[in-house]
């Protein structure tokens, strides 16, 4: 027996609406049997995991902190995807940010100017966008795969990061932990509101989400990358240019991802440390998916990948298990985000034995 | 059905009620077919009728939705193309499936059953090919070999399996008139030794040439049968289009203007390992003058067409002159703004994105050209969209495009109405220079003439025109001056009514009136 999958004829558009929601709800539908196994009630577990942290306000600030590098991870990654690019190395990216925007408040702590944080923010931006420079140089030239060079480039980020912070860069007055000093407080982000810690972070995200919705929506630039991510043939034809388009993608989404980066060690964390994200450049991969590549979706769907991170670290409190089970349910909703897709656009066909199919000609 | 000669004899292929469904839409609607043995019989229909659709259910790659298909009177199930074989049929698909690094003989050694040794396989392969006059060598590596040399590979393959029945899907479309007068011969040979051809085609003249009978097939249902020897070209295409096609009109005494595109000394190296390289091309179009480019497929008509639209710029800025200006450096949207247009061959992927509205292919070949209509807001160039679609509208009027509601995809019109926006596209400019890839290659014959008149109506309002086909009738009918490229080499322009369609071909396969004429030229 052999499975085949067959184009439909037509796709519904009720179903490609309904996609993402279905896929919510089937990772929920076995989120609740992976409880149930684990010999927890489902019903309580899936409520402190996705209902709790709704329910408070500093919880609400902490869904804002978690879904900003999200997004503006997200919505850079898919304009990448859209122009058929594919950068895998937002982590990377995002950790090369976070060490370039602070290289002024580690150099010169005792500098005092309300320029320090716009700064460190473009230094953040420019980090992130060379280093995602490098697979488009690697593509651009020698017809490199960005897919691995990207995602390779994330381990060497991260230990350089490691190494900085364990090295050069280690506060020496900390007691040997690997930490720098914390920044000084004119190279904090500030909080957005007084009832809680949520940073400019998450403005900077909605704003890059509706300019690059505007972008693709309405602009040439926008036309660009979907007529190149569609055919580079005809992108030719229209007289645009693939390589320019490699260069344009990458160094946009590696901004994106360096000022999320920079935004989450000035914002969230005060100084830099050898870990500074929970994946929050792998986990955009998901949330620009079940955004459907569309920067308003992604603002939805960078809050509900949010919620995964913090269910995670409620439900280690109040139910005891792994915040492990935030991964497995991100890795559902991929699946489930994905699956959904496919079979909105093809239906499945079992072929059994008997017959057979020789070798099938042209 | 009631022929000249019926057959006496039980049919060696008969095809009952046949029909094929993809979704609603009968790609094969209750076909009823005959085949006896020993006759040379055609499978005529515009792009569309269902032809492949019928074949491809007698070779077995198909499975049919209802009907029957009877072997020497008994019903058979043709599951795969193996039991194709095993029942006597074999099939040389219109597009080869050859592995290029491979000998002539390896890839024959693919098909068949893997215990036979290769050393026999070239014996046989060997013998087989001198037997029918296909001339091969079976060491040979199919990546050095033409168009027509593959061709007889995959007739040596099925003759291989000793086949009742062969079919043939198009076989023609990439061979020059003198490659097709071996392969005739051929398939004569075939009919006297009682083996059966079903001939694929949307040639007339050679199906009444080399056709014993013919069936006719039109949106998936026969529409006639008849012995084409007893019919005219043009009774033949009525009962393929269903209605007569407009005739193209054309006044003689156009005079000529200035020139337009000249391009001098244009030699491009080869892009690819298998692109064609460019050499030492010259030619000038004048204003009001069509050249037409003749030329068998793979011979440099796609490298010329990227060198001309400066989609590929070439290294000398001066190879290439459009309306007096050096351009070979410049890039096609430059070209474009000095008034030039550009139909490239492919329709999806090419001139078209499938999946993007109409109106924003609109966009897709004018976004700079029609910068001030499209575009506002200065540097962020953003896209006006009401302004693009009314000049869908008025494109889809002017050039009678066949859609369904107002903005479709690309991808949902059929090959003619989509060519037909295509071309339609960079006449609603009135562009000065136009320069088309097989303007007419799969479409149907009523967009086909519809089009063709366009570009002579386009010249004859001032316009140069080079239009590049492999279609001869096509050719004849639209150009005031006609070349012929072949391995890269353009031939000097002549003009249409001094070449003869036998003068072509003998250009077409490289021989100008400098070389003697070898022994294979000259046809029946």
């Amino acid at each position: 027996m052999r499975i085949e999958l067959q184009k439909r004829a037509r796709v519904s558009t009720l179903f490609s609406v309904l996609s993402p929601l279905l896929a919510l709800a089937l990772t929920l539908l076995f989120g609740a049997i992976m409880f149930w196994l684990l010999g927890k009630n489902p019903v309580s577990a899936l409520y402190s995991f996705f209902v709790e942290p709704l329910l408070e306000v500093w919880s609400l600030h902490e869904l804002a902190i978690k879904a900003a590098p999200l997004i503006l991870i997200a919505v850079g990654l898919s304009v990448c995807y859209r122009s058929n690019n594919w950068n895998i190395g937002a982590e990377g990216q995002f950790t090369i940010g976070a060490i370039t925007g602070s290289i002024l408040p580690v150099m010169y702590p005792a500098w005092h100017s309300p320029l320090i944080l716009p700064l460190m923010l473009i230094l953040g931006m420019i980090g992130g966008a060379l280093y995602a420079g490098i697979p488009a140089l690697l593509k651009t030239r020698f017809n490199t795969n960005e897919i691995l060079t990207s995602l390779m480039l994330v381990y060497i980020a991260q230990l350089y990061l490691d190494w900085l912070v364990r090295g050069p860069w280690r506060d020496p007055q900390g007691y040997n932990f690997p930490q720098t000093k914390g920044f000084q407080i004119e190279a904090v982000l500030p909080e957005i509101l007084s009832s809680g810690r949520a940073h400019w972070a998450f403005i900077f995200a909605i704003a890059a989400a509706v300019a690059l919705w505007f972008m693709m929506r309405f602009m040439l630039k926008g036309f660009e990358v979907s007529v190149l991510g569609q055919s580079e043939r005809a992108g030719r034809f229209a007289g645009f240019s693939a390589r320019r388009m490699v260069w344009f993608s990458m160094l946009l989404s590696g901004a994106l991802a360096g000022l999320a980066g920079i935004s989450e060690v000035s914002g969230s964390i005060g100084h830099v440390q050898p870990v500074i994200s929970p994946g929050y450049g792998f986990t955009a991969i998901i949330v620009a998916f079940l955004g459907r590549l569309n920067p308003l979706g992604i603002i939805a769907s960078g809050l509900v990948l949010a919620l995964t991170y913090l269910g995670g670290e409620a439900a280690q409190l109040s139910i005891g298990i792994s915040d492990k089970v935030s991964r497995v349910f991100q890795g559902l909703l991929l699946f489930f985000v994905l699956s959904c897709d496919t079979l909105i656009h093809y239906r499945i066909r079992l072929i059994f034995a008997g017959a057979k199919t020789a070798e099938v000609k042209a | 059905m009631t022929l000249s000669e019926g057959p006496a004899t039980v049919p060696l292929l008969s095809v009952r009620g046949l029909t094929k469904l993809f979704g609603s839409f009968a790609a094969c609607n209750a076909i009823d077919l005959d085949i006896a043995p020993g006759e040379i019989h055609a499978l005529l229909g515009e792009n569309g009728a269902g032809k492949s659709t019928l074949v491809k259910m007698l070779f077995g790659v198909l499975q049919p939705s209802a009907g029957q298909i009877l072997c020497q009177g008994a019903p058979v199930t043709i599951a795969s193309p193996g039991e194709a074989r095993h029942l006597g049929i074999g099939m040389v698909f219109q597009h080869f499936s050859l592995f290029e690094a491979l000998t002539v003989a390896e890839n024959i050694a693919l098909s068949l059953d893997p215990k036979i040794s290769l050393a026999r396989i070239s014996d046989e392969a060997a013998s087989l090919s001198k037997a029918y006059g296909l001339p091969l060598d079976p060491q040979a590596h199919v990546a050095d070999l033409s168009v027509g040399e593959r061709q007889r590979i995959e007739i040596v393959r099925a003759l291989l399996q000793n086949p009742k029945l062969i079919i043939l899907d198009e076989p023609t479309s990439v061979l020059t008139p003198q490659e097709a007068d071996r392969l005739f011969e051929t398939l004569f040979k075939l009919k006297a030794e009682g083996r059966s051809v079903l001939y694929i085609s949307h040639r007339l003249e050679e199906v009444r040439r080399i056709c014993d009978r013919a069936t006719v097939l039109r949106h998936g249902k026969v529409t006639g049968a008849c012995d084409p020897s007893q019919e005219t070209p043009a009774s033949l295409a009525r009962m393929m289009v269903g209605s007569d096609v407009a005739e193209v009109h054309r006044d003689n005494a156009a005079a000529l203007g200035d020139i337009r595109i000249e391009v001098s000394n244009l030699s491009v190296p080869a892009r690819t390992p298998f692109a064609v390289s460019l050499k030492n091309i010259a030619m000038k179009v004048r204003a009001g003058e069509v050249l037409a480019i003749a030329g068998v497929a793979g011979n440099g008509q796609g490298e010329l067409f990227d060198a001309l639209s400066g989609e590929y710029p070439v290294a000398e800025d001066e190879a290439i002159h459009i309306r007096g200006k050096a351009v070979g450096r410049t890039g096609i949207n430059g070209r474009r703004l000095l008034g030039a247009g550009f139909v490239p061959e492919e329709r999806h992927g090419h001139a078209a994105v499938s999946a993007m509205a109409l109106s924003d292919n609109l966009l897709l070949a004018r976004s700079q050209s029609d910068k001030k209509a499209f575009l506002s807001g200065g540097a962020f160039s953003v896209i006006r969209f009401d302004a693009i679609r009314s000049a869908t509208r008025r494109i889809c009027e002017a050039m009678d495009v066949r859609k369904s509601g107002e903005d479709p995809q690309a991808g949902s019109l059929s090959g003619g109405n989509l060519q037909k926006f295509i071309v339609g596209r960079e006449l609603d400019r009135q562009p000065s220079v136009l320069v088309v890839n097989q303007p007419t290659w799969g479409v149907d014959a009523g967009a086909a003439s519809r089009i063709r008149q366009a570009l002579i109506d386009l010249a004859r309002s001032g316009s140069a025109v080079v239009v590049i086909s492999q279609d001869l009738d096509e050719i004849f009918e639209v150009a005031t001056n006609i070349a012929v490229i072949s391995e890269g080499s353009l031939s000097k322009a002549y003009p249409a009514g001094t070449l003869t369609l036998e003068r072509i071909g003998l250009l077409m396969g490289g021989i100008h009136e400098s070389h003697p004429i070898p022994e294979t030229a000259h046809a029946h």
